[in-house]
């Protein structure tokens, strides 16, 4: 057998659920426990697109070193679902821990010998306590939680405090969930070995951070953006952006003279209308966005082209998920960069956003409306399910008061009245972006009459060559200023001076910090820089010059953000290494690190100094 | 089409509206649309009706889809913000407008292939969610721009310009229109001019959705003998059930009516229509029996036309979503913005 694993804070335990039992909160209430204990986690949710009686996961992993990127593998295996038994044994490394309900007994064959098995009769336990089936259920997860708390040594206090926080002011459900928590911690105390070998030791590493997903996030920086129009669609993995937005208005934004709403939420009938609602709102001088995920940017193409040719701003929140078509809806991909930065037919291009986590998620969102007013254009967020629909550790959210709505180049009445030129499309700055009238302005100046067809620089309609292409070179000397207002790029230095250098984005950066250590590790050392924006800021294509092999790290199978970069950049295909993860999980550190080393191994690169390299 | 510009000067003599405002304040660009075409005539009682209400033209917005109907809002309401959006998505891009700010009267233009065939579906969206707007549709029965395709309107048996007859069932969109929740509904006929320019005066003071079927025949494509939506088969088949005036709330009443013959509906914002009945027994405030009158009489080959229905009680989507009076579009930071205190108290209770 082999030896039982010891770790103190820095392990993964993973809870085997049927969805709709219920777990999702136990589970929630234990990750939040451990990080009571000033101790970093970082869960994953891995559920099936159903709504009922599937297989669901709640993977966690504990890192005193607060790495936040999925670390694979499984120390303590929770096996609540009978379905999934064999490949949840079978998944635990080796010297693991395996608990489950020992209500019906197993054949032998059932285990492996090479795990601490700790049995518990949760079913006949909750049977004895209660009578109401539902409560069977619920509490059948908090008593697992509570054996837990036994077993893992996590102060039972903190729990408890927990509860007590979650239910304030329904003392009767506070009563009954610690009562179970107490039998499930008793139960442990009693017939198991507290405490194994996994421990979380009380630790001050959790600092001012804050526990949310990314899509809340996203949600709050809209209604801290200023958005007043939100038209959706459900799909998944973005729905619970435009819910928080509904809750956060509700709590924000209701009037408090008469009750009434600061905002405006449609459900639309499909992804089209969102789409034609938001450009229609933005049109008008509203702040608007939509959320929606890969099938849903599918169907919204045609009104992007308008959007960007009639320069109308929008900002779209992408909760990215596996495609083509419906793909693999559940699960993590970063693959609508191209859809997205090039939508549409005709020459389009489209500012693109790149959050890392939930603080930029709310930080980068809510600067979101921001930029598609200075550029009057469609802005598109791209978060994707593993952001999106976990809860992250993530510093606080910061807002500067004295920061004032940048409503962009906006014809005022006064402007209009004292005769001032108004040509809707005319390049007045030199920066490629017109000014604009909002409807409504001026009795009888500065109405145009706005369209996806050719027209001059004073909105009339032409199909002359010479209109045409002003219109167009403009359009690109916009794109052009955009580079330089998009999020700048973060670039993480590595301690020697380095040829290597390694681009990525998104969610990835969780895995990616804590792969540059491992490859520190090994001798390998690289620059690596963080993109979050498209067009390209100066900074990301210089970075691409500075090295000799650029790695590319995407959660796609096309390696779409390098298309961008040669593309764009006019780089040598070569040069950029992709670094790809496609299989729906969220990318791991050890994936990555494996990935570059191997190449480095390859191509036969000395992973030392920018000397030896060369 | 006319390719000479009107003379900018204006006589003194020239009759001018409440505001200031002659007819001309309210024209559009010249039209390019074909001599003789329907939509140039609804185009027309748009700008006449305008005019009468005394609407100031920045308080308009005007929005079409894709189509020679779409084209026509450049031909009318110059001074007035217009989009020319995208096939069939009107609806959607006026909702989401009308959401924006609260205070201006939407008009949305479309035509029958915009409206019946690719826009169907945000047609009866924008209708069964109680969007504040008028949606006429120039309904000429075929694609103009693409030269003489059978659009969903064409009448089962109509035949296009080489002889072929249409086999599809037409779809009814005044039908469609009631059944989905539309508080203001009606027909016309472009070459009624009398008839038509009252029913735009009511939808534009109605609130709530106000949908008007304009049949509009396309001189080009479907005019001919064999067409359903030609002038000369319009004419003989038209049936009105009513005649309506508006009066402004401002306005005395001058007109007398015989008892019985009138009946007066008062709407949200105080103008009255006078409906003068032209057929019998018949009810504009009953939606179910309008689809009844309507199904019998399409059943007798009639065209049924006039004010058909009409709720003046009827509730808007801002009422739905219980939105602030204030446009949101004017609402400012400090409305809009929690700022950091409420974002600290936030983060607290996110650890």
């Amino acid at each position: 057998m082999s030896k039982a694993i010891q770790s103190c804070n820095d392990f993964v335990i993973k809870f085997a659920n049927v969805n709709g039992s219920g777990s999702a909160s136990a589970n929630d209430l234990f990750a939040r426990s451990v990080i009571r204990m000033g101790v970093p986690v970082a869960p994953r949710n891995i559920f099936p697109s159903n709504i009922q009686g599937m297989p669901t996961w709640y993977e966690m992993r504990v890192s005193a070193a607060g790495w936040l990127g999925r670390r694979g593998g499984c120390d303590l295996m929770v096996a609540m679902n009978p379905q999934t038994w064999d490949k949840d044994v079978a998944e635990v490394d080796p010297g693991g821990y395996l608990v489950y309900d020992s209500t019906k007994e197993l054949p032998r064959a059932k285990f492996r010998d090479d795990l601490t098995v700790l049995g518990m009769p949760l079913t006949e336990m909750c049977n004895r306590q209660y009578t109401d089936a539902r409560q069977r259920q619920l509490f059948k997860n908090i008593m697992y939680v509570g054996a837990l708390t036994a077993l893992l040594n996590i102060d039972f206090a903190e729990v408890e405090k927990l509860i007590d926080e979650q239910y304030r002011g329904k003392d009767k459900l506070i009563a009954a969930n610690i009562q179970a928590l107490k039998l499930g911690w008793d139960y442990a105390k009693s017939h198991l070995p507290c405490p194994i070998g996994l421990r979380v030791e009380r630790a001050d590493m959790i600092g001012e951070r804050i526990f949310i997903d990314g899509n809340s996030a996203a949600g709050l920086g809209a209604v801290y953006g200023g958005a007043t129009v939100a038209a959706w669609y459900p799909i998944t993995p973005s729905t619970s952006v435009v819910e928080a937005f509904t809750a956060y208005c509700r709590k924000y934004r209701t009037d408090p003279d008469n009750g009434r709403a600061r905002y405006a939420i449609v459900q639309a009938e499909d992804e089209l209308a969102s789409i034609g609602m938001v450009i229609g709102a933005g049109w008008n001088g509203a702040r608007a966005f939509t959320a929606t995920s890969g099938p849903g940017i599918s169907l919204m193409q045609e009104f992007f082209g308008l959007a960007y040719f009639a320069e109308i701003p929008a900002v779209i929140f992408d909760v990215q998920r596996g495609g083509p078509s419906t793909g693999m809806p559940t699960r993590t991909q970063q693959s609508d960069l191209l859809s997205c930065a090039y939508a549409s037919h005709g020459d389009t291009k489209h500012v693109l956003i790149f959050p890392e986590d939930p603080y930029e998620c709310f930080e980068l969102g809510a600067r979101a409306f921001d930029l598609a007013e200075r550029l009057q254009t469609p802005v598109f967020v791209l978060l994707d399910l593993d952001i999106g629909m976990n809860d992250r550790l993530c510093r606080p959210f910061s807002w500067d008061d004295s920061h004032r709505y940048d409503r962009g180049k906006l014809m005022t009445e006064e402007a209009l009245e004292a005769g001032r030129d108004f040509g809707r499309y005319l390049d007045v700055d030199g920066d490629g972006i017109p000014y604009r009238t909002i409807p409504g302005t001026h009795p009888t100046r500065g109405a145009y009459f706005t369209r996806g067809t050719t027209r001059n620089a004073y909105a009339k309609y032409s199909e002359t060559g010479a209109d045409y292409v002003y219109n167009m070179e403009r359009l690109r000397r916009k794109f052009d200023t955009a580079r330089s207002l998009v999020p700048a790029p973060i670039l993480v230095a590595a301690k020697q001076p380095t040829a290597i250098g390694v681009i990525h984005y998104g969610s990835t950066s969780a895995a990616m910090n804590e792969a540059s250590t491992l490859l520190e590790a090994q001798g390998i050392h690289a620059d690596s820089l963080r993109v979050r924006g498209f067009p390209f800021a100066d900074a990301v294509l210089d970075f691409v010059n500075e090295h000799e092999q650029v790695f590319v790290v995407e959660q796609n199978e096309s390696a779409q953000l390098r298309t961008l970069l040669i593309n764009e950049g006019e780089f040598n295909p070569k040069k950029l290494i992709r670094v790809l993860h496609y299989d729906g999980t969220p990318i791991t550190a050890r994936f990555i690190s494996g990935k570059i080393a191997a190449a480095l191994t390859e191509r036969k690169i000395a992973p030392l100094r920018k000397q030896a390299a060369s | 089409m006319t390719y000479l510009a009107k003379p900018k000067l204006i006589r003194p003599d020239t009759p001018k509206n409440a505001l200031g405002y002659t007819r001309r304040d309210y024209e559009g660009a010249i039209s390019t649309l074909c001599a003789g075409c329907g939509h140039d005539s609804i185009s027309a009682a748009i700008v006449q009706a305008a005019f009468d209400l005394d609407i100031e033209p920045h308080r308009v917005a005007k929005l079409s889809g894709i189509g020679c109907s779409s084209k026509t809002p450049d031909y009318f309401l110059g001074n007035s913000h217009g989009f020319n959006s995208v096939h069939g998505r009107m609806p959607s891009v006026l909702t989401g407008a009308a959401l924006a700010n609260r205070d201006l009267i939407y008009l949305g233009v479309s035509g029958d292939g915009d409206s019946a065939s690719i826009g169907i579906g945000q047609f009866a969206h924008v209708m069964r969610r109680g969007v504040n707007m008028t949606y006429i549709v120039e309904n000429n029965g075929v694609y103009g721009l693409t030269k003489g395709q059978f659009s969903a309107t064409t009448d089962k048996g109509s035949k296009n310009k080489r002889g072929v007859v249409n086999t599809d069932n037409p779809i009814d969109l005044v039908g469609l229109a009631l059944q989905l929740g539309a508080s203001y509904v009606a027909r016309s006929f472009s070459g009624d001019k009398e008839q038509l320019i009252p029913l735009i005066k009511g939808a534009l003071c109605h609130r709530g959705p106000a949908f008007i079927d304009v049949i509009s025949p396309c001189v080009t494509f479907n005019n001919h003998s064999g067409s359903t939506k030609s002038y000369d088969y319009v004419r003989e088949h038209n049936e009105a059930v009513n005649r309506v005036e508006v009066i402004l709330p401002r306005a005395p009443i001058t007109a007398a009516y015989e008892p019985g013959s009138l009946r007066r509906v008062v709407q949200h914002d105080g103008s009255v229509l006078h409906l003068r009945k032209l057929a019998e027994d018949y009810d504009p405030t009953d939606r179910i029996g309008a689809m009844n009158h309507l199904h019998e009489r399409h059943s007798l080959g009639e065209i049924v036309t006039g004010l058909l229905y009409v709720d003046s009680s009827a509730e808007d989507l801002h009422r739905h979503l219980n939105t602030v009076e204030k446009p949101l579009n004017k609402l400012g930071d400090a409305y809009l913005c929690p700022g950091s205190q409420a974002l600290a108290a936030l983060n607290d209770s996110l650890r």
